[in-house]
């Protein structure tokens, strides 16, 4: 950042508390909710928007937070992978990555997952096609894939079966 | 008695933080008072370098600047030679080549620092391909170029040709391919002459890093301490990189008296770190009439870069596979790693072996078509047999059935009625469609003496609450090293698994187990921590303070008595070599492994002949691999290995200017996204190895080995194209297609 930028204040609010921050309005967001606010869950892998390791919620928008600069933040309600689970209960698409192999290095995990998430809101019920095309910003390495597939399919079961509310 | 948790699912051991975020990877972590580090880098890729200048732009009086007259041991990254210096010295062999190295507080004042150092290189000639290396168009290391050179003998070929109806001959490539593992490569290390030196990073081998880290500083081995953290996958990326910028971190470390993190973005990451080793393969080839191989001549290369890093050991890995699975009485096989002018290429998934079967498993479908027979009935004619020999010499023991499996494989993708029926259809049509497979096998463990050399260990250690922690040097890079050492020290124990600990890996606590790559894991080190269990709960045994069928109760309280009476529970295990395995490193012949993996893959592809895109619709991937220790993190391993051989086979294609890849971004280096990847159908067979735990042999790597030639065979046998080289792009298929008019 050019020593001439000016630092400006963000407020905005992450996994549903207020957050005020002193920021050069064009870093990346992701360095701001990383370095800033600690939240250290949301992982660099290209810093270029391809990987999608960084994948974050802005006002129920998934977006690639390295491309977003801070000052887009101003007013937004924010979601990271910090945000996806309750205190005591994870999600029922982190409990099917847990149970189905979803994860191995875990490096691309929580934009998956938050790619998935954001999926089954728009869509309770996808098809195969859906859900490849849901996690198609999103790249891993490890699984080829499958796994993912098998996970986010057995979430969406687990979310429709009234016994097991999902939190 | 039946295994109550070796073959099944038990969820990864550390996922939990993984799927909150809550996991802790190299960036998530920071010291106070800590600095980043950076590392200026050679723009040539060969010569003398004249000038380094700082532009006036900049507060040079704040940085940390480090150069090779800094390094206060030996300059240079010790590996299998100390060939490669930490900083280039005076002269540069490859682009990107670290200089110099800055450190500061401020990260994107770093940055702009970077762009103000020039450095000034009076060029010499270099070389950047295979053919000019060899023919030694200018020696660039040692006497000749070459690394390494290995020659396999069995029988007596040059009488051998005389036997054979047909020789076919044929030339194979494969290109360099980058692991891009999604977390790029990164260490924090604190360092002085007081304290010594700390380093923490993304890495597979903390006992490598621990080896160079002693030469570049000449401290006692117990000054120097090397601690993995969580890592963002691996595949062989980062074996032997890491001891690089673990080096670079340290001497800014050294110098600044601050803790200095150092993270590559992508861009440098793939620009400067190693790739698969970029290789040509050159068959010539004896069959008789009815199919049966009776000469088999094979000459194969591997590109190493500028040093020789892990060169050798790569070699020997392609050069004992390159034979495959098959019976054949007089072979030749002579092989090479030679230097060129670009970022030495080092470790991959395979290593070495995807390379060599590529070019076989190609080149038996071409030789079956000059027979005169169906690929899978000339495979079949020559597959081994318990009882017969490979190449080198080795006898295999182990109960293989390789036409067995090709059968299932058959069976589960109605390949012969496929095979019939797209033939057939293509004739008709612009998208062509084909099925194609191949046939292998993949050694675990280190080759020939090489487990005997490492004399790995591992460790155990029993608390008096009855809560187990085992030590081992064994990485988790997203494998599931923690999950498998759980499930098998909890089955040898007779506990839950909850009641396992895995130490993190830091050489400060754990003993040596050798590095975390060539399928070994599991098989050796896991039998370590099998047998170390089985020691300790003797122990309990023969102490008379546990009966067996004993409850978890009753095992914590002997635990505790045990403590008590004796001290601490422990059990070191040191990995003894099998007296009945030989290996002759001078003739490189005997027993190379003392397991392999054999299998049978089938690909199906659709080939769009306007655009010459290739479609992977299905994969059977059917294995014999010992005994299953966990069912879905064993299938993980084969669908993620199947859609890496994809990668490397149609997708992944590194592009070189003068030595420096020039599309060292996301962007333009592609890799298999969920909408390209088929339904992967995985499948095992199990017939327990004696000598690995539980009965299990390795399965990190064999799924680089076939996929690749089995989808070029699918490739060929949709559109009659001569596929000798991958990745198979669209504008190299396109290419091929307009010279064969399909």
């Amino acid at each position: 950042m050019s020593e001439s930028a000016h630092k400006i204040s963000v407020h905005c609010t992450v996994n549903g508390r207020a957050l005020s921050i002193e920021t050069y309005p064009m870093a990346p967001l992701l360095d701001v909710l990383r370095e800033q606010a600690h939240l250290t869950g949301t992982k660099e892998g290209c810093g270029e928007g391809e990987c999608g390791a960084c994948a974050i919620e802005i006002d129920g928008l998934l977006v690639n937070s390295c491309l977003v600069p801070a000052l887009q933040a101003e007013g937004a309600k924010i979601r990271t992978i910090e945000g996806v689970a309750t205190e005591n209960q994870l999600d029922a698409v982190q409990q099917a990555f847990l149970t189905h192999g979803g994860a191995q290095c875990g490096i691309c995990t929580p934009g998956m997952i938050l790619a998935a998430v954001n999926l089954l809101q728009r869509n309770a019920h996808p098809s195969d096609l859906e859900i490849r095309e849901g996690l198609a910003g999103n790249l891993c390495r490890c699984t080829g894939y499958t796994k993912i597939f098998a996970s986010i399919v057995e979430a969406c079961r687990n979310m429709q079966q009234p016994t097991e509310p999902r939190t | 008695m039946e295994p109550r948790i070796i073959g099944t699912s038990v969820p990864r051991k550390e996922g939990r933080d993984k799927v909150t975020g809550a996991a802790r990877y190299i960036d998530d972590i920071s010291f106070p008072e800590m600095i980043y580090g950076l590392t200026v880098r050679s723009p040539a890729a060969r010569g003398r370098i004249v000038n380094i200048h700082f532009e006036p732009t900049i507060p040079w009086n704040e940085f940390t600047i480090v150069t090779a007259k800094d390094i206060p041991g030996k300059n240079c990254i010790m590996l299998l030679i100390d060939d490669e210096p930490a900083l280039a010295d005076g002269f540069v062999n490859h682009p990107e080549e670290p200089i110099l190295l800055l450190a500061h507080a401020d990260k994107y004042l770093l940055e702009e620092a970077r762009r103000a150092v020039h450095v000034e290189i009076d060029s010499a000639p270099a070389v950047f391909t295979l053919a000019d290396s060899l023919t030694c168009k200018e020696v660039i290391w040692g006497r000749d170029n070459i690394f390494k050179s290995f020659h396999v003998e069995k029988g007596d070929i040059d009488s051998a040709w005389s036997s054979a109806a047909f020789i076919v001959e044929g030339e194979y490539e494969t290109g360099a391919q980058e692991q891009l593992y999604i977390e790029p490569q990164g260490v924090i290390a604190k360092a002085s002459p007081g304290e010594g030196v700390t380093v923490w990073g993304s890495l597979q081998c903390p006992h490598y890093v621990h080896k160079a880290l002693l030469a570049l500083f000449g401290l006692p081995k117990d000054r120097i301490r090397v601690v993995q953290t969580e890592t963002g996958g691996g595949f062989g990326g980062k074996e032997e990189y890491p001891s690089m910028i673990a080096a670079h971190s340290a001497l800014l470390a050294w110098k600044s008296g601050k803790p200095v993190k150092m993270i590559y973005d992508r861009a440098e990451d793939m620009l400067a770190t190693t790739k698969r080793h970029p290789s040509r393969t050159i068959h010539r080839t004896g069959v008789t009439r009815d199919g049966k191989l009776v000469a088999m001549q094979i000459d194969f290369t591997i590109d190493g870069g500028a040093y020789q890093t892990l060169s050798p050991v790569v070699l020997s890995r392609g050069t004992i596979h390159a034979a495959g699975p098959y019976e054949c009485a007089n072979v030749r096989i002579n092989s090479r790693a030679v230097a060129t002018n670009t970022p030495p290429h080092g470790a991959f998934r395979g290593f070495g072996a995807p390379q060599s079967v590529f070019a076989l498993e190609r080149h038996l479908d071409r030789v079956a078509q000059v027979v005169g027979l169906a690929p899978e009935e000339l495979r079949r004619r020559n597959f081994i047999q318990p009882g017969q020999t490979l190449a080198v010499h080795q006898v295999v023991r182990e109960n293989v059935d390789m036409a067995g499996l090709m059968d299932r494989a058959f069976q589960l993708c109605d390949y012969h009625a496929k095979r019939k029926r797209f033939q057939q259809e293509n004739r008709h049509n612009v998208i062509k469609k084909g099925i194609g497979f191949a046939s292998f096998l993949h050694g675990a463990g280190f080759t020939g003496s090489g487990e005997e050399y490492l004399a790995s260990e591992a460790a155990l250690e029993v608390s008096g609450e009855g809560r187990v922690r085992i030590f081992a040097g064994s990485t988790e890079m997203g494998q599931g090293t923690n999950t498998v050492f759980t499930q098998i020290a909890a089955e040898a124990l007779g506990i839950d698994c909850d009641q396992i600990e895995i130490v993190q890996p830091d050489t400060a606590q754990v003993p040596n187990s050798g590095p975390t790559v060539a399928s070994r894991t599991t098989m050796i080190v896991g039998k370590l921590v099998e047998t170390s269990a089985r020691t300790v709960q003797k122990c309990l045994f023969d102490s008379g303070l546990l009966n067996r069928n004993y409850s978890a109760a009753e095992f914590k309280s002997a635990c505790a008595a045990y403590i008590e009476k004796h001290g601490p529970l422990q059990s070191l295990t040191k990995y003894q070599y099998p007296h009945d395995l030989h290996w002759d490193d001078e003739r490189y012949q005997g027993d190379a492994y003392g397991a392999y993996a054999w299998a049978v893959y089938v690909a199906e592809v659709s080939v769009d002949t306007r655009t010459a895109e290739v479609r992977v619709e299905d994969f059977v991937a059917v294995q014999e691999v010992g005994k299953v220790i966990n069912p879905v993190l064993a299938a993980g391993q084969i669908e993620g290995g199947v859609a890496q051989g994809m990668g490397f086979a149609l997708y992944e294609n590194c592009v070189w200017q003068q030595g420096r890849m020039i599309n060292g971004q996301m962007t333009n280096y592609i890799i298999p996204t969920s909408m390209d990847v088929p339904p992967i159908r995985v499948f095992f067979e199990e017939i327990p190895y004696e000598r690995g735990p539980a009965g299990a042999k390795g399965i990190g790597e064999l799924h680089l080995d076939g996929t690749a030639p089995a989808i070029a065979n699918a490739i060929a046998h949709a559109t009659g194209a001569e596929i000798t080289r991958i990745p198979i792009t669209a504008e190299v298929l396109l290419n091929i297609l307009e010279s064969v008019h399909v």
